[in-house]
This record gives C-alpha cells, structure tokens and sequence, in this order.
C-alpha cells in the first residue's frame, strides 16, 4: 500500500494522494455550486491527511485560486457578477488577510498553531452550521406561514434578514451596486471582506463560507449575484493568499496542483448544476457537512490528546472527512448528469417537432 | 510641509506589503530536503530553498494557467456533451 502515498518536496511528509484528489473533485464542485471557496473542507482536510497546520493553510489557500476563477468566468457568463462590488471587497480582503497570516506565523513560532487553528475551526464551523440551520428553519416559517394563508411562498425569500437593518446605517460614502440591486454604505462590504479577509489569513479559507452568507444576509445581495460576486473576489484575493503564503514558504504546490485538476472539473460540472438544482433543500445538506468536518477536526483533537488511540482516530477522521465531501459532490454530480439528461432530451424533442 | 507628509505617508504605505510579506519577528527557516528528490521534484525544491520570491511567482503563475486549461477543457466536453453553458434559469438554493 506503499504506492498510495507520495512524499511532498516541500513539506517534507508522506500524503495519501488519493484523499487530495477526493478532496480537489469534491472541493470544486463544491465551491462550484454553492460560490464558496471550499476552503472549510481543504485546510482541515489538508491536515487529517498529514500536511503540518500552517502548509494546510498555505495549500489551502493556493490551490482555491483556480477553481475560484474557473466558476467565477462561469458565472460572469450567466450575468451573475456585481464588478463593482467584487473590486470595493478586495481591498478589505487583502487589508484583512496579512494580518491573519502573520498570526498564524507567529502561532507557528510559538508552536502552537495546529492546536489554535483547529479549535478556531470548530468554533467558526459551529457558527457556520447555526447561520445555516436557522436560516433554513426561518425559510421554512415562512413559507409554513404563506402556505396558511393561502398565499404563494416566495422562492427567493430567505429567513435572515439583517441587511435591511445594515442599509439603513448611511455612512457616506453612498453606492449603489446595481448588478446586486443594493445601495449602501462602501463600508458595509468593505467590514465584511476586512473581516472575512483575516478569517482567509487565519483559516486557509476562501473566506466565501463567510463573505457568501455575508453577501445575502449582510448586504442584501440575491443569491445568485452572491455567489457570483463572492467568487470574483475570491479568486483575486486568492492569488493574493498563495503569493503570500508562498513568500512566506508555507505552500506545497504539488499538492496544489493535485487538488487543483480536479476542482478546476469539479467546479465547472458545480456550476453548471445550479441550473438543475432548486429549492432550499440541499442546504441542509450542506450543513450536515459543515457538521461532519467539526467532527473530524475533534476526532483529530482527541486523537492528539490520547496517543494510544491516535492512529484509529485519525483514520477515522480522514475517512469521516473524505466521505462527506464524496457524498455531497456526488450528489451534486448525479443531479448534474440527471439534468444534462432532460436538457438534452428536451433538445431532441425540440428539433424533432421543428422537423 | 504637507507634501513632505504625504511623501513619508505613501513611502511607509509602499513599504508596508513588504514588511508585512515577512511574517513579522523572528522566521522559522524550512529547507527542502532535494537530495531525497531526483528531476523536476528535486528542482522544484531548489527552486524553494533559493528563492521564496521565484517559487511565489511560479506558484501564482501555475495556478491559475492550470485552472484555466482544466476549466477550458472541461467546458469543452460540456458543450460537446449538449450542455447549455450560456443560461440560466435562477434557482434559488
């Protein structure tokens, strides 16, 4: 079995390939569909696998760029991004991101960033999986509440609403983003990419799990719009994440590379999905994930703390980790392959009747 | 005298991404071990030991050059396929 690993030039440790690429497909089609970076699945992932915590990161970070431009082309196409409030959010993104970085360096030198990283993790995971479930279980009143009255439910409504309250605050200077449809104060994006800028530096993350939901229920944006923009943003702030982490020499970018073939696939194929994917349903899948990875990262903790059990318990959360990320982009890939299959049958039929 | 200022200003502000580019404070110092590597993985990490600067432009160059080909090439099977790659119907989720 000798063969499934390879030895990293950079980081210097043997890593299971067959888990980069699991994680580089799943990761794409991931980040794909939903428009974030994927991140969140990538640096703990990168980590279970073997990688030390501040080349999970690096990695992380790196390899996101590609897959992030890939989708963010794809949703330009389909009219999806807000320019304006891509380029307004980068610079609070990169003001954000070195900060975070050099946190993470100076945890390193103190020897303690994989414990503070991961326990970080768990904690941002955690928000992310209550932003996710109340959300969902919000949209549901609602329509519970529409469906009682008789009226129609609103398929575009979502059950947070913060950025009706945000939008009120006018702190000149005033813009409106047209594309997204809001106007509001430039710095409102510009807190929310400083702060999901640092998350980025910290976490290895795309800062899409963060600035996505951000987008929608921060700033006001429609989904589609949020996922287009958010990817835009990503993708430069992205480059950014590698040259600074490849500086810095915490970037192994055979890994990168590995990854980075499959998620490049996986992110056109997650794109394209969205077309035949409806209704709120799939984010609770989502969120099941999102609980799945923090319960990785504690199965890593405790595998840590008890060296007796530690091999188990790394396999086990390798295998929790990587299973979860195959399941859903599977599901996303099935869904795809369905909806290619009516797309092309509606085709056939088309051109038969003009016949 | 507010030029002078805002020369001073700009001069610590272009210095800034630099300086912050270190990492701050005293570096850990990693080395590749290249005689454990033989052809393009043992370059790959001279190429690190020698030059962080060389490694991050080949690293920001690479990336998105292969993403972009991969993307290419799976949107050309995409479209081969049938697929419409141009529109879309809006799908909340």
């Amino acid at each position: 079995m000798d063969w499934l690993y390879t030895l990293m030039p950079i980081a210097g440790t043997y890593i299971f390939w067959p888990g980069l690429i699991v994680l580089g497909l799943g990761v794409g089609m991931i980040s794909g569909f939903f428009g974030m970076g994927g991140g969140w699945m990538v640096t703990p992932g990168l980590n279970i696998l073997g990688f030390p915590m501040a080349f999970s990161i690096g990695t992380g970070v790196t390899q996101m760029a590609g897959p992030s431009l890939v989708s963010s082309l794809r949703h330009a196409r389909f009219g999806n991004v807000d320019y304006k409030l891509g380029v307004i959010m980068i610079g609070g993104t990169i003001a954000g991101f070195e900060p975070g970085a050099r946190l993470v360096m100076w945890l390193e030198r103190q020897g303690r960033v994989d414990l503070y990283v991961q326990y970080g993790y768990l904690a941002l995971l955690t928000l992310i999986a209550w932003l996710v479930f109340t959300d969902i279980w919000r949209r549901s009143s609602k329509h519970r509440e529409a469906h009682a009255l008789g009226k129609p439910a609103d398929a575009t409504a979502s059950g947070i609403e913060w950025h009706k309250t945000l939008q009120k605050i006018r702190i000149p200077p005033v813009v409106h983003f047209h594309k997204a449809g809001v106007r509001c104060s430039v710095w409102l994006p510009v807190s929310v990419s400083f702060v999901t800028g640092l998350l980025a530096g910290v976490f290895g993350i795309g800062g899409g799990l963060i600035r996505m939901p951000a987008l929608i229920y921060l700033v006001g944006c429609p989904t589609h719009v949020a996922v287009g923009t958010d990817l835009f943003e990503v993708t430069i702030s992205g480059l950014y994440g590698a040259a600074s982490y490849s500086y810095k020499g915490r970037t192994e970018l055979l890994a990168a590379v590995i990854m980075l073939i499959g998620a490049a696939a996986g992110a056109q194929i997650g794109s394209v999905a969205t077309k035949y994917v409806k209704g709120y349903g799939i984010r609770l899948f989502f969120g099941i994930a999102v609980i799945g990875c923090a319960v990785s990262i504690i199965l890593k903790l405790v595998g840590a703390a008890y060296p007796g059990g530690r091999v188990l318990l790394n396999a086990a959360a390798t295998v929790l980790i990587l299973g979860l990320v195959g399941a859903l982009s599977l599901y996303i890939f099935l869904r795809f392959l369905h909806g290619v299959r009516e797309e092309l049958a509606v085709k056939k039929q088309l051109l038969q009747s003009a016949v | 005298m507010r030029k002078l200022c805002f020369k001073w200003i700009c001069l610590a502000l272009a210095a800034l991404p630099a300086k912050a580019a270190e990492g701050g404070g005293e570096y850990i110092v990693l080395v590749a071990d290249s005689r454990r590597f033989t052809g393009w993985r043992a370059w790959w990490a001279n190429v690190y030991n020698e030059s962080h600067l060389h490694f991050t432009l080949l690293t920001i160059i690479t990336i998105p050059v292969l993403g972009l080909l991969m993307g290419k090439l799976t949107s050309f099977v995409l479209s081969r396929m049938g697929v419409n790659l141009k529109s879309r119907v809006l799908a909340e989720h």
